[in-house]
């Protein structure tokens, strides 16, 4: 580290003490830890978990929580959130049921459903990022807009006439390795590039963290608010037509609540609803872990609502613990004299952004 | 604790005392033996440099802090505050630099919040309410409504509903820190007369303020803090300016560091007819190459809304843009670096940095698409470039990793000069540059600009500290109410011609 | 004292503009809902006047009572900048154990409804304490919250469902009893709707809330109690939803592990529609209840105006959007006339 040599000269050895932050496990790094320790538990310890037909499900079933994390994980950390997109999930899905009753041919569907679901994003970003309204509103607005929208397509018919070559291949593997796993990884990839080494990622972070001293350093707020809702319609476009073809069939309440389940498993996965903090691979495992906890308790014969617990209790306890440890740690540091190595001030309260 | 060889005259005891305080966070120790005494219809003044300790004393004795040991007596008995409200039940109001009001509540219920008169089943009376703060308004001289909402009051009349506040709980001690921070000449004068109207009521003063001709104007009593110890406490007829400066420095002040004579060059940045509407109007000058242009004139005249209106942070209604001939569209920050202008913001924490992203992210964040190589960033670019420019300015930090929240001040506006400095700017901006950071890192911040004009970079620095405008400027541009008042060269600017241009003093 | 140096001269005209805008702006939204209902319902009926039968009206009024009830207590939470996403699960839990008490272990009404509404606080007592001894934000604590409730009710019921006729007579009754055409579950809404709307006007710590809301670290500076103002309002968000909860088993009589399902966005599109800043610090549990009943109607409308069913969630959607979007033209307004007002004064 030849450039780092002239820092530590005498001259600049600090006169005040500078304040070392210790550096703590980070929560991403733990989720990651907890995430491969329950894979090995729960393949040793329940029965057909770790199979190649059981990995196909989980996958399958992970694939639209992972995909519609991805964005969310991106919105969250500039500060925003996007409540929509499982309503996104159904009206694309609707939208695919209608245009496939039409007759259009279904590859030409599939890319619409991407370019719908990216209009549909971009309607949410020209609300929350264009006009300064605050994304949860909006977002909730927009939930029950597009579901709406979805039911007025579709009613409560179900279109289920997709060709098998389309379905079947959703659904199918080769060997153990199911079709969709090397695209949902290359997307994961994509993302997980652009938001840690990327001069993009670096504004999504910048925004979430202070977004006057971003907008100072000549970040394009509002341009990069308003494509990450529509990163994260076109996302929901895509997940809409996965949906459509796993289960065989476009229905409006496709993907209903989902919404709910994504924001849990992203902050799971260490990301700060206050913007700011939080990382892919973290957000990875926080979905592996949500999903395959989900899945071995069903093969336990687990009742799918009752597995409600378990989400709600994780959510709650991967924000709750780091607080609970903090406070320990404070009140053991106060019977004892004040440590050198401390951070000088509290954390600024964690306060909740108003949109300008 | 009995060095009260100058209280003497008193026989009283102090209404509040504070003796001996110490107070840490952490590794900082905020106080360490802080002593003050105010005596009931006396003012006293509370001075010393950034970073001394004030805020943190005002704090402990709002009830805010408890201090770690020392103690704080009332009226001679020992007292402990657990909260803000213990405090004000104990007769101390506090008038904090920023105003603190609720935007949604009506300007009474402001005042009177937890404390709102109240009626039959003890609901609110809001007549009888609104009737007290209409009482305190015509006692403070103030045209607000009672049934006004606090959002959108003008800053000055923020203060005067704290004013209010502090008048309705009968406080016996009025604590106000740097009140006059944002006011204009007529709403200081306004403030002063009723503060000592209060203070002829009995009530003693705590003011904090930077500006000596204030604390003059007001103030019996003088203490000094020096890292968060007492330095001294005097009569105020009983020490000069000079000595009061020589205790807060603690050493004899250097002669401000003068800018060297470079040749002027080519005009790089013109600015003409720049127009904000109700904020500034019709702002024209131009800055050459190696000069170094003071922007002078009230806090609030409009001097930081025209540099951020230049570098496209702010909108502006009217006017063009020029940087090396280039026109600047208006609100595109990018556009303007990428003409060559570089803006180190008033407001270092809220404009200049993200507090919780490490040095090294701060430092880059302005580059990170030249930094990148086909579009990735792997950080190694990007340490490098941040290890250079740290060293560059002489910045001491423990890691490029850590939080620029862990460095002091005048650290921290350094890692803000190193950001947009390595950008290499032909224009320069600079807002408030040396507000809030310690004398040695004033020095080097001057002798910095200094070397930057000598190079051929524009300088245009808005400062309130005349002795800077003064030391460095070529030229000083004065603002007033939203309009240039006046272009003084180097030779003609002095205090009184700056001040005279500044408040339209006339006469 | 006599320090008056600036001269009240300007005063008058200036109050007279500021009440002015100020009523103005706490009279439009009111205004706007109940002119948006009038428009409705005058419309409907036009078109179908059994829209205003006595049948019609009271099934109106049933099903806004539980909203009413859920909005009021949604806007106690708001108003501190919190948020309360469990509303629906706690309803479910509350109406299944309310159902329960009384179906399996018979306990008698009044206690039932007790334990009804104690689940309730239990549950805004929980939240509460994540939110401020845990330090945990409010949306996501009330987020995991909705899960852990709603998952304690699958448990509970494991699949089963309580009907009606496993319920003692004298509840179902009460369901269904009007008083001068007024169904009493109508009443009590109304009633609970008042209480928390004078106790938000006219007690101190009813305006503690809004201070809260409306600046954190002021209120903090001010000495009010936070932890405590914030533990009362998510306990008494709880309590109503609770309340809901017994309301909802009593009309319904048929209860199961989903009751209340997806209630929230429901409840908080209410609330914002009727005008409570989802930031904080202003609106009023009027306004909530105008909002609760609009799209209560509109629920009810569709069918009369032979809208299909379907444009229901749509329009809803669309009414949050409007609202908010609405909200914040009018702020920009004010706070344009604000600095028209206060520019030059120095």
């Amino acid at each position: 580290m030849s450039t780092d040599t002239p820092l530590r000269t005498a001259d600049t050895a600090p006169t005040a003490p500078v304040t070392r932050t210790r550096r703590t496990l980070g929560w991403d790094a733990a989720i990651i830890a907890v995430t491969l320790a329950f894979l090995v538990v729960a393949s040793l310890g329940v029965e057909h978990f770790g199979t190649a037909r059981n990995f196909g499900f989980l996958v399958l079933d992970l694939a639209p929580i992972l995909l519609l994390a991805l964005p969310m994980t991106l919105i969250i950390i500039t500060g925003d959130i996007d409540l929509s997109v499982a309503s996104m999930v159904g009206l694309t899905s609707s939208a695919i049921g209608v245009m496939w009753d039409a007759g259009l041919p279904l590859e030409t569907i599939l890319v619409l459903a991407v370019v719908l679901g990216a209009i549909l994003g971009a309607v949410n970003g020209f609300f929350v990022a264009v006009l300064g309204l605050p994304a949860l509103a909006v977002t909730i607005g927009t939930l029950a807009l597009y579901r709406g929208l979805s039911y007025v397509l579709l009613g409560d018919s179900a279109v289920a006439t997709f060709p098998r070559s389309f379905t079947g291949w959703t659904i199918g593997s080769v060997g153990w390795m199911p079709n969709i796993l090397p695209g949902l990884l290359l997307l994961v990839a994509v993302f997980a590039v652009v938001l840690h080494a990327t001069p993009a990622g670096r504004a999504i972070y910048a925004i979430g963290a202070n977004v006057t001293a971003a907008a100072y350093a000549g970040i394009r707020v509002m341009r990069t608010r308003f494509l990450l809702f529509v990163t994260s319609g076109a996302v929901a476009g895509l997940v809409g037509a996965f949906w459509t073809m796993r289960f065989s069939s476009a229905r409006a309440d496709n993907a209903f609540g989902l919404e709910l389940t994504v924001v849990a498993a992203v902050l799971l996965g260490g990301v700060s609803i206050f913007g700011g903090k939080g990382s892919l691979p973290g957000v990875f495992a926080g979905v592996v872990l949500l999903m395959s906890l989900q899945n071995a308790l069903r093969l336990e014969r687990i009742s799918t609502e009752a597995l409600t617990v378990v989400t709600g209790s994780l959510l709650i306890i991967s924000v709750l613990l780091p607080n609970v440890l903090a406070r320990v740690r404070t009140a053991l540091r106060r019977r004892r004299p004040p440590e050198p190595d401390q951070t000088p001030t509290a954390a600024p309260a964690a306060q909740r952004k108003e949109s300008p | 604790m009995s060095e009260q060889d100058q209280a003497a005259s008193t026989t009283k005891p102090p209404v509040l005392a504070l003796r001996d305080a110490h107070k840490s966070f952490g590794a900082v120790q905020a106080l360490r033996g802080a002593h003050l005494e105010l005596y009931a219809g006396e003012s006293h003044a509370l001075v010393g440099e950034n970073g001394a300790g004030k805020s943190t004393l005002i704090k402990v004795l709002a009830g805010v802090h408890q201090p770690d040991s020392g103690t704080i007596a009332l009226d001679g008995e020992p007292v402990t505050f657990r909260s803000t409200a213990d405090a004000l039940a104990a007769g101390i109001a506090v008038i904090y630099q920023e105003p603190t009001l609720f935007p949604d509540l009506t300007v009474a219920e402001n005042i009177f919040v937890g404390r709102q008169p109240q009626g039959r089943g003890r609901t609110i009376d809001r007549r009888a309410m609104n009737a007290a703060a209409t009482e305190l308004f015509t006692r403070l001289g103030v045209p607000l409504h009672p049934d006004r909402l606090a959002r959108g009051l003008s800053i000055a009349d923020q203060q005067l509903v704290e004013i209010a506040k502090a008048l309705s709980v009968g406080a016996r001690v009025l604590i106000m820190d740097e009140p006059t921070a944002a006011l204009s000449g007529v709403e200081v004068d306004r403030l002063f007369a009723v503060v000592r109207g209060l203070r002829e009521d009995g009530a003693a003063v705590l003011f904090i303020s930077h500006r000596f001709s204030e604390v003059e104007a007001l103030c019996q009593r003088v203490t000094v803090m020096r890292d968060g110890q007492h330095v001294s406490t005097d009569l105020m007829p009983d020490v000069t300016t000079d000595e009061l400066v020589r205790r807060m420095v603690g050493r004899e002040l250097s002669a401000m560091f003068a800018k060297e004579d470079v040749p002027a060059g080519e005009v790089v940045l013109e600015v003409e007819g720049l127009t904000r509407e109700g904020v500034f109007a019709d702002v024209t000058f131009q800055v050459r190459a190696g000069e170094i242009v003071a922007l002078a004139g009230l806090v609030g005249s409009g001097r930081s809304e025209v540099v951020q209106s230049i570098f496209g942070v702010d909108r502006r209604d009217a006017g063009t843009v020029r940087v090396a001939g280039r026109v600047l569209p208006p609100n595109r920050p990018r556009a303007a670096m990428a003409a060559g202008l570089a803006l180190v913001p008033e407001d270092r924490r809220q404009q200049g940095l993200i507090l919780d992203l490490s040095i090294q992210r701060n430092i880059t964040l302005p580059r990170a698409r030249q930094l990148a190589t086909l579009g990735l960033l792997t950080g190694h670019s990007e340490r490098r470039s941040a290890a250079e420019w740290a060293r560059r300015l002489h910045t001491r930090f423990a890691r490029l990793a850590d939080p620029v929240a862990t460095l002091s001040g005048g650290n921290q506006q350094k890692v803000v000069l190193a950001k947009w400095l390595s950008t290499e700017p032909k224009v320069l901006i600079v807002d408030e540059p040396t507000r809030g950071i310690d004398v040695a890192t004033k020095a080097e911040v001057h002798r910095l600009m200094s070397d930057l004009a000598a190079r051929g970079v524009a300088i245009l620095a808005v400062s309130s500290e005349l002795p800077e405008v003064l030391g460095m400027a070529d030229r000083v541009l004065v603002m007033r109410e939203g309009r240039l008042a006046a272009d003084l060269p180097r030779a003609e600017a002095t205090e009184e011609s700056i001040i005279r241009a500044g408040t339209g003093a006339a006469a | 004292m006599t320090t008056t140096t600036r001269p009240p001269s300007a005063a008058p005209e200036r109050q007279d503009q500021w009440t002015q805008r100020l009523r103005g702006l706490f009279g439009a939204r009111i205004l706007g809902l109940v002119l948006a209902l009038a428009i409705l319902i005058a419309v409907t009926t036009l078109l179908n006047p059994r829209f205003l039968s006595g049948q019609s009206v009271r099934d109106i009024l049933l099903a806004a009572a539980i909203s009413v009830l859920l909005a009021s207590g949604m806007t106690m939470v708001i108003l501190t900048r919190g948020i309360d996403l469990s509303v629906g699960s706690v309803l479910g839990l509350s109406a299944f154990g309310t159902a329960t008490f009384l179906s399996e272990y018979e306990l008698a009404v009044p206690l039932a409804v007790l334990l009804g509404v104690v689940i309730g606080s239990l549950c805004g007592a929980i939240n509460g304490a994540l939110i401020t001894v845990g330090g945990v934000p409010p949306l996501v604590a009330t987020l995991g919250t909705l899960y852990l409730f709603r998952g304690i009710v699958y448990f509970w019921a494991g699949g089963s469902r309580i009907s009606a006729g496993d319920m003692p007579r004298s509840f179902l009754d009460f369901g269904t009893a009007r008083i001068l055409g007024f169904p009493y579950l109508t009443l009590i809404a109304v009633v609970m709707a008042i209480a928390v709307g004078v106790y938000l006007a006219r007690y101190r710590s009813g305006r503690d809330l809004y201070a809260l809301g409306s600046s954190p670290e002021a209120a903090r500076l001010a000495g009010i109690p936070a932890t405590r103002r914030l533990m009362g309002a998510y306990i008494m968000a709880g309590t109503l939803s609770g309340l809901g909860g017994v309301l909802y088993a009593a009309r319904y009589g048929t209860v199961d592990a989903s009751a209340g399902n997806g209630l929230e966005l429901d409840i908080v599109a209410a609330v914002v529609v009727g005008g409570v800043a989802i930031f904080g610090g202003s609106g009023t549990v009027f306004g909530a209840a105008l909002g609760a009943l609009l799209l209560t109607v509109i629920n009810n409308a569709l069918p009369s105006l032979g809208i299909d069913q379907f444009w229901q969630r749509a329009i809803v959607g669309a009414l949050i959007i409007g609202a908010i979007a609405l909200d914040r033209i009018v702020a920009v307004r004010t706070a344009a006339a604000a600095r028209k007002a206060t520019t030059h004064v120095h």
